[in-house]
């Protein structure tokens, strides 16, 4: 492993690829704003997993245990259990959305300035 | 006699169009493909197809690649005959979106190359680790293609209107059925071997807009029908089901109740809850599915395209609301279970009887038929086209270039062998559908979100998440969750031991849940943490590298 903070032999393969040093990963991982982007990440969709991974269960578990509140009838002939499927719809449409801003407006922006430093040199040249 | 001999001519008549329909589709799709192999190149061309797609093209194709006529003809019919749980069913599959899109899509795009494995064996030693991923890749992907291949089969045989003791083209029913596995077969081959990653993407993008048209058309109609009022639609469909008001809620399908059979009914509910954590567990996990986030050019592009994915995959759900139960409403039980015991001609039945009655008599009927037929046809092969590009670029690139050359080999070589395993892995999966054409096979779906959700997801999100994992974990997680989800079921009901199992003349079952994933996808993220607390391997310097690039997007390929 060289010392210097030059790249290392290069692995450029099928293009695309910039080469690196593995020191710099290190350091990089290791930096305040790096920790920042890994906290807001994971702050955002483990928390978000769980909620819609229980919502989900909730729903499977009544469908399977709970058919007297699920047949309740709410307006016609649409029952309880049609409008909670239709509302695992919505929450994951409403999810799905959420997560692309939160990704586009708070993830986004500094996994942007972090690579940028990392491919265009941010000491290494 | 009239009515009867008007049905006859208006079926032959179907038929004709569904066959000139279909072929339509397989000449553009086929020009397509020979287009799309003269800018296949270099291997990101043929594994990748350049990930030259936009998020919104990526969308529409992961749709079609999603959207199998397990979804279509499967869960129409399901609700048609079953009510509420063919729904029940499809929320699984469109919730498991989540997963990928918050978990998977971006990290692997970031960090992978053309396969499962690229993100697997980061950190890893490659040879086991490459080779534990060829393996489950290849296990999900010929299983999911057995189910595509034994259901097309027996679809033609259906849609074509060939019964017993009729013959077309000269060929019975049985003929009839390896014809047209033979013919999707070869199809598949040629648009994966000739077209790449960028063929089968465009044809999984026409695909999903014939879907999506037809599926759109026929909502339309049926909702027209009863004058967009879904109450009243709803209770034509219980009445019409002879099970009443018990057919718009859960029960008749999964989690059965079964009188005076406390243990069967305590089975038959933990079965259902079994099914719904495959479902939504699996979808991250399966590698055909995985391999299209490298057709897009960054992450970002990778998370737009799960949107479109979500998006479309959601509303085409709801559309198999209402033609489900317009089925039951419009065309009855009764006659789809003729046709069909599981129900999967419930959708095209309905298309004729709406054709009939909206658009214009027997002709009507017969126009519309042949319309969603050929789009049940496009729908099987863009599937089976994506299955069979997934498991031969991870033969070619995990197993040939890594586990055997070590690295050494050239794109070329590379690209030649992937070739080759398509043809070889199209060749074994026409051999091993015919074999199993007249078993029941449909559990295999099932099986292969079970394996993926036991076995590969728990080693992607380790790999990605969790710093200390290593070579000892990610095989455990592997092969652990693989080898745990295909033995119960093995040993489950619906291989052996009840009237609708694969052999339901021998009996081995001692598992009583037809599906594993309770017990093997908790096995399998245990496995993965035992495995990966045996081992002392750490290596932080590739971990550090694996979670910026993830993170990132810096060095991504």
């Amino acid at each position: 492993m060289s010392t210097n903070t030059s790249p290392a032999a290069p692995v450029l393969g099928d293009g695309g690829e910039t080469a690196i040093h593995s020191e710099r990963y290190l350091s990089v991982q290791n930096s305040e704003e790096f920790a920042k982007l890994r906290t807001a990440l994971r702050r955002f969709v483990f928390p978000m997993t769980v909620a819609f991974f229980l919502w989900y269960a909730l729903y499977v578990i009544l469908s399977a245990y709970a058919r007297g509140f699920m047949s309740v009838k709410v307006a016609g002939h649409i029952n309880i259990a049609l409008i909670f499927g239709l509302l695992q719809f919505v929450s994951t449409f409403l999810i799905a959305w959420f997560y692309s801003r939160y990704a586009g407006r708070t993830l986004d922006p500094v996994a942007d300035r972090i690579r940028g430093e990392l491919e265009n040199g941010g000491g290494g040249r | 006699m009239r009515t009867l001999l008007a049905a006859a001519a208006s079926n032959g008549t179907a038929r004709t169009l569904t066959i000139i329909l279909f072929l339509l589709f397989v000449a553009a799709t086929l020009a397509i493909t020979v287009w799309a192999s003269r800018q296949t190149k270099t291997a990101t061309d043929f594994y990748a197809g350049g990930r030259s797609f936009s998020g919104f093209q990526n969308g529409m194709a992961i749709g079609g690649d999603y959207m199998s006529a397990a979804s279509f003809l499967g869960i129409a019919g399901m609700i048609a005959l079953y009510g509420y749980d063919g729904f029940l069913y499809s929320i699984g599959f469109l919730v498991a979106w989540l997963v990928a899109l918050m978990l998977v899509a971006e990290l692997l795009r970031n960090s992978g190359k053309y396969t499962m494995a690229d993100v697997l064996a980061f950190r890893m030693r490659q040879r086991p680790v490459r080779t534990a991923a060829a393996v489950s890749t290849i296990t999900v992907s010929i299983f999911y293609l057995l189910a595509q291949m034994v259901g097309a089969g027996a679809l033609v045989a259906l849609l074509l209107g060939i019964r017993e003791g009729t013959t077309f083209l000269g060929m019975d029913a049985d003929t009839a059925k390896v014809a047209t596995i033979i013919l999707v077969g070869a199809l598949m081959i040629i648009y994966v071997t000739v077209g790449g990653m960028k063929g089968t993407t465009y044809v999984q993008i026409v695909k999903a807009f014939l879907l999506m048209g037809g599926a759109l058309l026929m909502t339309v109609l049926v909702l027209a029908h009863y004058k967009f009022n879904l109450s009243a639609l709803l209770g034509d469909a219980a009445a019409a089901s002879g099970k009443g008001e018990q057919f718009l809620g859960p029960g008749l399908r999964y989690g059965v109740e079964v009188p005076g059979d406390a243990l069967q009914t305590f089975y038959n509910k933990v079965d259902l809850l079994s099914l719904g954590i495959a479902l939504v567990l699996g979808t991250a996990g399966l590698p055909h599915i995985l391999i299209r986030f490298y057709t897009v050019p960054t992450a970002k592009a990778a998370r737009k395209s799960v949107l479109w994915a979500i998006g479309i995959i959601g509303v085409f759900y709801l559309f198999t609301l209402a033609l489900g139960f317009g089925a039951a409403a419009l065309v009855g039980s009764q006659a789809i279970i003729e046709q069909d015991k599981a129900g999967n001609t419930a959708a095209p039945q309905l298309a004729q009887a709406l054709g009939t009655d909206l658009l214009g008599g027997e002709v009507g009927g017969a126009a519309l038929l042949a319309i969603i037929a050929a789009v049940a046809f496009a729908t099987i092969l863009a599937v089976v086209a994506g299955l069979t590009l997934a498991s031969s670029s991870s033969l070619a690139h995990d197993f040939y270039a890594s586990v055997i050359k070590d690295g050494q080999a050239t794109e070329q070589q590379e690209v030649r062998v992937a070739r080759i395993s398509a043809f070889v892995i199209g060749a074994v999966s026409i051999v091993l559908a015919i074999y199993a054409q007249n078993l029941n096979v449909a559990f295999l779906v099932a099986l292969a979100f079970a394996v993926a959700a036991s076995g590969n997801l728990p080693a992607i999100l380790y790999s990605l998440f969790w710093p200390r994992f290593n070579t000892s974990g990610a095989l455990w997680a592997i092969y652990g969750g693989l080898i745990s989800a295909v033995v119960l079921v093995f040993f489950s009901p619906v291989v052996s031991g009840s009237s609708s199992a694969m052999f339901p003349n021998h009996d081995w079952q001692w598992f009583p849940l037809s599906n594993p994933g309770i017990i093997s996808i908790p096995l399998g993220f245990l496995c993965g943490w035992i495995g990966t607390l045996l081992s002392r391997e750490k290596n932080a310097e590739k971990y550090a590298e694996l979670e910026v690039r993830a993170l990132t997007g810096a060095g991504a390929h």
